[in-house]
């Protein structure tokens, strides 16, 4: 009987008039943002052998914003990323792309080719490519092994190339391999990979570690400048650099949203007092 | 340690036996005048009068004519021609024939060809040698022999053999022989019986008996037309029903054990991987070689003591843990330090290392298996019953697998050594901040897990034919191993082997051993695909 | 007119960059072609007298050197420029062998010692009344060679996409890939199994209605064997440089980088792992009617591993430096094993140690440390002239 039941629901399931069948959903679609939010996470719970990396978390991300994320080691700032871009399953909770996207529902391939990029926290690039076609390799379109084989650069993605480097500023670096660039070069690239995919929304994992102050500098005028045209959540422990380019900030603290605000609203907050910046207070 | 006595005392008779060669006076005093001179008569008899002499000869002579009797059965009789002497002969590898005293087997030296002549014997004959022999083990022999006497007259339950059986049991039994005389008299019962009753006690007494002869009456008596009783026959069909059922399940527990003698050569061979791959997270693809070197030490150990065979194996150990240990701080030290974190790169100079090995101990040694000797406390059976018998060899590289497990376990949780690994396995850098002499820690562990693979060199060579190729055929078996059981894991390790084992000895009946080694192959390829850390992986963020 | 001088600009464009990346690599195929063209027509043309003629046997042992050669390439592809390090390519290579055996096998037809028209003699030896259903059509070459790809490829394709899928990389996928060729040598060795056992498939007779002893079937083989590495070569050199070749190596360099920018690593892998393999059948295909017999041996894991060190030795990721290894390496293993057969061992052991140690580049490691600051130069050149056609000369060596 119990089965019967169980089958009618697997039916009723299956013939809901409110879903669409998964095979049946354009693989590449741009996500819906009518209400001004790209990102919702809700109920976000993830666990490594017992230990908590996220608990309950909730955050939504409005389009076109610069959100910083700060927090403790193991505060699951990475942990998040690593959700959001499909590395890591949660144990349970919602992450939704736009309205219509469930991020959930895919890889981490499929995420990237959504128009969602990730710079890492170690800097990666293509060492053994130029620079020219570390970007070549980044550039929005289709990723399929045959395209890839036939495939041959157009005006336009040469364009876009030039563009990019201009926007990080390896004009220069244009035929160097990647594996001689600098650190500071290789975090810039990195960024420049993203921006060759035009992305909506970027995931940027601690831009400036590394980097001179000048080069932070400059890092912070890219990353103010690139806001509004795309969505960037940025993660970075350097308060300095934070404080110049954030205009809301999400406090993370064992796995779940402490406080959110301004910096200052922030810095106020007793709670985030307490437990961040305690000392610092 | 009872074995351990008989195979001192057995040293000691090799060694009496030897001293008394010494003089040709000794051997001639140890026959009895009486025999003497119906030994005298043998040469010349026919085969009809060689049986009366038998029989006198068991008459006079009694216990002291079995070896007599086994080497006529044997064939191996001899008489000098000329000097009518009588002797043991046995062709010897080169083709010599060396005839040996019958009664001490003190060498007399090679004979020629012409000089000596068969004492012949027939089908009838050795019949009656065999009874004589059964006769003396029953009366006279050992615990063992006498079992061996019962149970070859429950084949043959004639009156003879049992007033034979009654004039032993007066002489007194142990239990378990006198149980297999009541055994003999039910079976007789059953057969002869005349009363429903009395026979259906006889096959009550036989109900969970596992000899051979007991179930041949039970079978024969439910096949026979013309068995009137139906309750005897329904008893014994019950009673054949209940044995086969126990067969079975001795079989099963047969192949459990061949399955987990399988798995402790597996274990044994992957446990110095585990090491060495699943702590350090160096692939040694010369490990095989490391286990070979084992196994020639125990054959060079061997040809340095021949005479004390029985303590080589006590010797090899040691000796195997230092050869293979030594040459696996050699690689470590020469090649792998070089290597690191380039382990596609490690992988391929070890396998060099590998082809090195092999073939210096084919130009040293040969390229043909050697010969390793199993001294005499690893060989023969335990019998636990007459279905189920487990061979020493194995059962002791059970033991022994389980006792390096232990032991390494036992070093890589408490000493200091252990510590520092585990220390190093975990993060290098850290280790090395806090004064871990991390070059140091490398080459011991490297060496404790080729000194392993030496370790089981010896056990493998008790098992398998020593030769170049040895190793080769285990390599990938062990990786598997390590693999599937998880890597870093040595309970893995150890559930691994022992279910690889178990379930390539089960697939066996069904499929033949090659297609059950494939089909276990294919299994782990697919498994590793599936779970690709392993059956124990080592979970959490440090782990990504 | 526009359309006329932008289709030029396109063939010029296609043109530099087929010889772009390297003088070296087009020298190769020349030499190439023309050491085999001279060595065939010296034995053909020349009387055995002469002090130029190439002996049979000689040609014979150039043929199979060339197939180690495309085997090194196949192992090289996916080795050198994806960091998949297959020890068990040798399968591929001995199932492409054994489908042109079988064909050779059926072709012996009733000239075998049991004079069976159907059976092959290894069957009639066991007493088996009818051919196996997979030896079915296996007399026609066309469908003989279509099974000796498809079997590889099929395995190659399979192996790859639970393999890749999952994500096993790295050593554990070596040691996949040696119990794969491992298991697999088993079964072959298996009389059950259909394939001759022990002692696999020999005495073949002809090839396509041409004797196989003959001198001529033999420059033949060479011949075709040399066109096909060419070709294998050449498509391998347009696959690396393209923007394919730049994913693989991408792949190779940090996997979830590409991943991470959309790319779906795993189906690269398994494609490219497909082709390797492919192109391993064709050496085997064209190995055993050379050498005239395949057997289970073909399939051990010290085989599949020696063609790793021929690659080693080489100079990974560089396809040129496949096929130099590959021919060094066996003709040092041919000259070695005459002279002294026992030291053979030591010095492929001691090569794999040397090679790996102290040249992990190769000999083409070895040449381009000598060029280096000359292609710095002409880089420093290159980008001064501004140009922007996206080919470096360095990046990818073919």
């Amino acid at each position: 009987m119990s089965n019967l039941n169980q089958f009618a629901g697997q039916a009723r399931e299956l013939l809901r008039r409110d879903t669409t069948w998964p095979f049946l959903v354009p693989r590449q679609r741009s996500p819906d943002v009518s209400k001004q939010v790209i990102l919702y996470l809700e109920g976000l719970n993830v666990s490594f052998d017992g230990f908590k990396a996220l608990n309950d978390l909730n955050l939504y991300v409005n389009d076109g914003e610069l959100r910083c994320l700060i927090g403790a080691n193991g505060a699951g700032k990475t942990t998040l990323m690593d959700v959001i871009t499909g590395k890591t399953r949660c144990d349970s909770g919602s992450a939704w792309f736009g309205q219509n996207i469930d991020l959930l529902a895919h890889d981490e391939a499929e995420i990237a080719q959504l128009g969602i990029g990730r710079k890492f926290q170690k800097p990666t690039v293509f060492e053994a490519h130029t620079v020219f076609h570390n970007l070549e390799l980044s550039l929005q379109g289709s990723k399929g092994v045959w395209s890839a084989l036939t495939a041959s650069l157009t005006s336009i993605e040469s364009d876009r190339i030039d563009e990019v480097l201009k926007i990080i500023g390896l004009q220069n670096a244009r035929f160097q391999l990647a594996g001689a660039l600098s650190h500071g070069q290789k975090q810039w690239l990195e960024i420049g990979m993203l921006l060759a995919a035009q992305p909506r929304l970027l995931l940027i994992d601690e831009p400036v570690a590394g980097m001179t102050a000048e080069e932070a500098e400059r890092t912070a005028e890219l990353l103010t400048s690139l806001a509004g045209k795309h969505t960037v959540i940025v993660v970075e422990h350097d308060m300095e650099f934070v404080r110049s380019i954030a205009r809301t900030v999400t406090v993370l603290h064992q796995g779940s949203v402490l406080a959110e605000g301004t910096m200052d609203q922030v810095q106020n907050n007793p709670d985030v007092i307490e437990v961040y910046l305690g000392e610092e207070a | 340690m009872k074995q351990f006595l008989r195979s001192v005392s057995l040293v000691l008779t090799c060694l009496l036996v030897v001293l008394s060669t010494g003089s040709a006076l000794a051997q001639s005093q140890a026959v009895p005048p009486a025999v003497e001179e119906v030994l005298q008569k043998l040469p010349e008899a026919s085969l009809r009068e060689t049986g009366e002499l038998v029989q006198q000869l068991e008459q006079v002579g009694g216990a002291e004519m079995r070896p007599l009797f086994e080497t006529m059965l044997a064939g191996d009789l001899y008489f000098h021609k000329t000097s009518g002497e009588l002797m043991a002969v046995q062709k010897n590898i080169a083709g010599e024939l060396i005839g040996r005293d019958v009664f001490t087997g003190a060498e007399l030296g090679v004979q020629g060809r012409r000089d000596i002549k068969k004492i012949r014997v027939n089908n009838r004959l050795r019949g009656q040698l065999r009874d004589a022999i059964g006769r003396i083990d029953l009366l006279h022999g050992s615990e063992a022999e006498k079992r061996t006497a019962v149970l070859a007259i429950l084949d043959d339950l004639s009156a003879n053999n049992l007033s034979l059986l009654q004039s032993a049991a007066d002489v007194g039994v142990s239990k378990s022989v006198g149980d297999l005389i009541e055994l003999a008299n039910a079976m007789v019962r059953l057969r002869d019986g005349s009363t429903t009753d009395d026979r259906l006690a006889a096959i009550a007494l036989m109900d969970d008996r596992l000899e051979a002869p007991v179930r041949n009456q039970l079978r024969r008596l439910v096949d026979d037309e013309n068995e009137q009783d139906a309750a005897v026959k329904a008893a014994a069909q019950e009673a054949l029903e209940n044995i086969t059922e126990r067969i079975e399940f001795y079989g099963q527990m047969e192949q459990l054990f061949f399955g987990l003698s399988l798995g402790s050569v597996l274990l044994l061979a992957a446990i110095g991987l585990a090491i060495t791959f699943g702590v350090m997270g160096v692939i040694n693809m010369a490990h095989g070689e490391m286990i070979m070197l084992g196994a020639y030490t125990t054959y060079v150990i061997q040809q340095l003591m021949p005479a004390s065979i029985e303590y080589s194996l006590l010797v090899a150990v040691p000796a195997a843990f230092l050869v293979s240990g030594s040459v696996g701080v050699l690689i470590e030290r020469g090649v792998i330090r070089h290597l690191q974190g380039r382990p596609l790169e490690t992988l391929l100079a070890t396998f060099g290392i590998s082809l090195i090995l092999q073939q210096a101990v084919r130009s040293i040694f040969s390229p043909l298996n050697m010969q390793v000797v199993t001294p005499e406390w690893m060989s023969g059976s335990l019998a636990i019953n007459p279905v189920f018998s487990v061979t020493y060899n194995r059962l002791y590289i059970l033991l022994f697998a389980l006792a390096v497990f232990v032991t390494l376990l036992t070093i890589l949780k408490k000493s200091s050594l252990g510590l520092n690994v585990r220390a190093v396995s975990q993060n290098r850098d850290m280790a090395k901040a806090m004064g871990v002499r991390t070059e140091m820690v490398d080459a011991m562990t490297f060496g404790l897990g080729s000194g392993i693979a030496g370790v089981a060199g010896v056990a493998l060579s008790q098992l398998t034919n020593v030769g170049p190729n040895l190793g080769q055929s285990y390599i990938i078996d062990s990786f598997m191993v390590v693999v599937f059981g998880g890597v870093g894991n040595l309970l893995g390790t150890l559930v691994g082997g022992f279910s690889l084992g178990v379930a390539n000895k089960f697939l066996e009946p069904a499929t033949g051993a090659v297609l059950a080694n494939i089909i276990v192959l294919v299994c782990l390829i697919l498994f590793i695909q599936k779970r690709p850390k392993g059956l124990f992986p080592q979970r959490g963020r440090a782990a990504e | 007119m526009n359309a006329m001088s932008n289709l030029i600009e396109k063939m010029t464009r296609v043109l530099t960059e087929l010889r772009q990346p390297g003088k070296g690599s087009s020298m190769l195929v020349g030499v190439l072609l023309a050491t085999t063209l001279a060595m065939s027509a010296a034995n053909l043309l020349l009387p055995a007298d002469s002090a130029f003629y190439v002996s049979t046997y000689t040609i014979t042992l150039m043929g199979k050197y060339l197939c180690f050669a495309m085997l090194a390439m196949a192992v090289d592809i996916i080795w050198g420029y994806c960091g998949i390090l297959s020890l068990g390519h040798g399968a591929f290579f001995a199932l492409g062998g054994y489908g042109m055996g079988m064909y050779l096998m059926r072709q012996i037809g009733d000239r075998g010692v049991y004079g069976n028209p159907d059976l092959p003699d290894f069957m009639v030896f066991l007493n088996w009344q009818e051919l196996p259903w997979y030896w079915f059509g296996m007399d026609q070459f066309w469908f003989a060679v279509l099974m000796a790809l498809a079997i590889p490829g099929l395995l190659a394709f399979v192996f790859g996409w639970l393999a890749f899928r999952s994500r096993v990389t790295g050593v554990y996928l070596s040691i996949m890939t040696q119990a794969l060729t491992y298991a697999l040598m088993l079964a072959f060795f298996r009389n059950e199994m259909g394939f001759g056992g022990n002692n696999g498939l020999t005495d073949f007779k002809d090839i396509l209605g041409f004797d196989l002893q003959a001198d001529a079937t033999r420059v033949a083989l060479l011949l075709v064997t040399t066109l096909l590495l060419v070709i294998a070569f050449i498509t391998s050199r347009a696959i690396v440089q393209s923007r394919l070749g730049r994913v693989i190596v991408a792949v190779r360099d940090a996997e979830a980088r590409a991943r991470f920018l959309g790319y779906r690593t795993e189906r690269y892998k398994v494609w490219l792992f497909v082709y390797s393999a492919l192109i391993a059948a064709v050496a085997g295909m064209l190995y055993v009617p050379q050498v005239g017999i395949i057997n289970p041996g073909e399939f051990s894991p010290l085989n599949s591993i020696e063609v790793v060190v021929w690659v080693a030795v080489g100079g990974r990721g560089t396809l040129y430096g496949a096929i130099v290894g590959a021919l060094l390496v066996n003709y040092a293993k041919t000259r070695f094993t005459a002279i002294m057969p026992d030291g053979w061992l030591f010095a492929l052991g001691a090569l794999f140690v040397i090679v790996t140690v102290y040249l992990p580049q190769g000999l083409a490691g070895l040449l381009q440390r000598f060029g280096r600051s000359e292609s710095v130069q002409a880089a420093r050149r290159e980008e001064d002239a501004g140009s922007d056609s996206g080919i470096s000369t360095r990046e990818v060596n073919a």
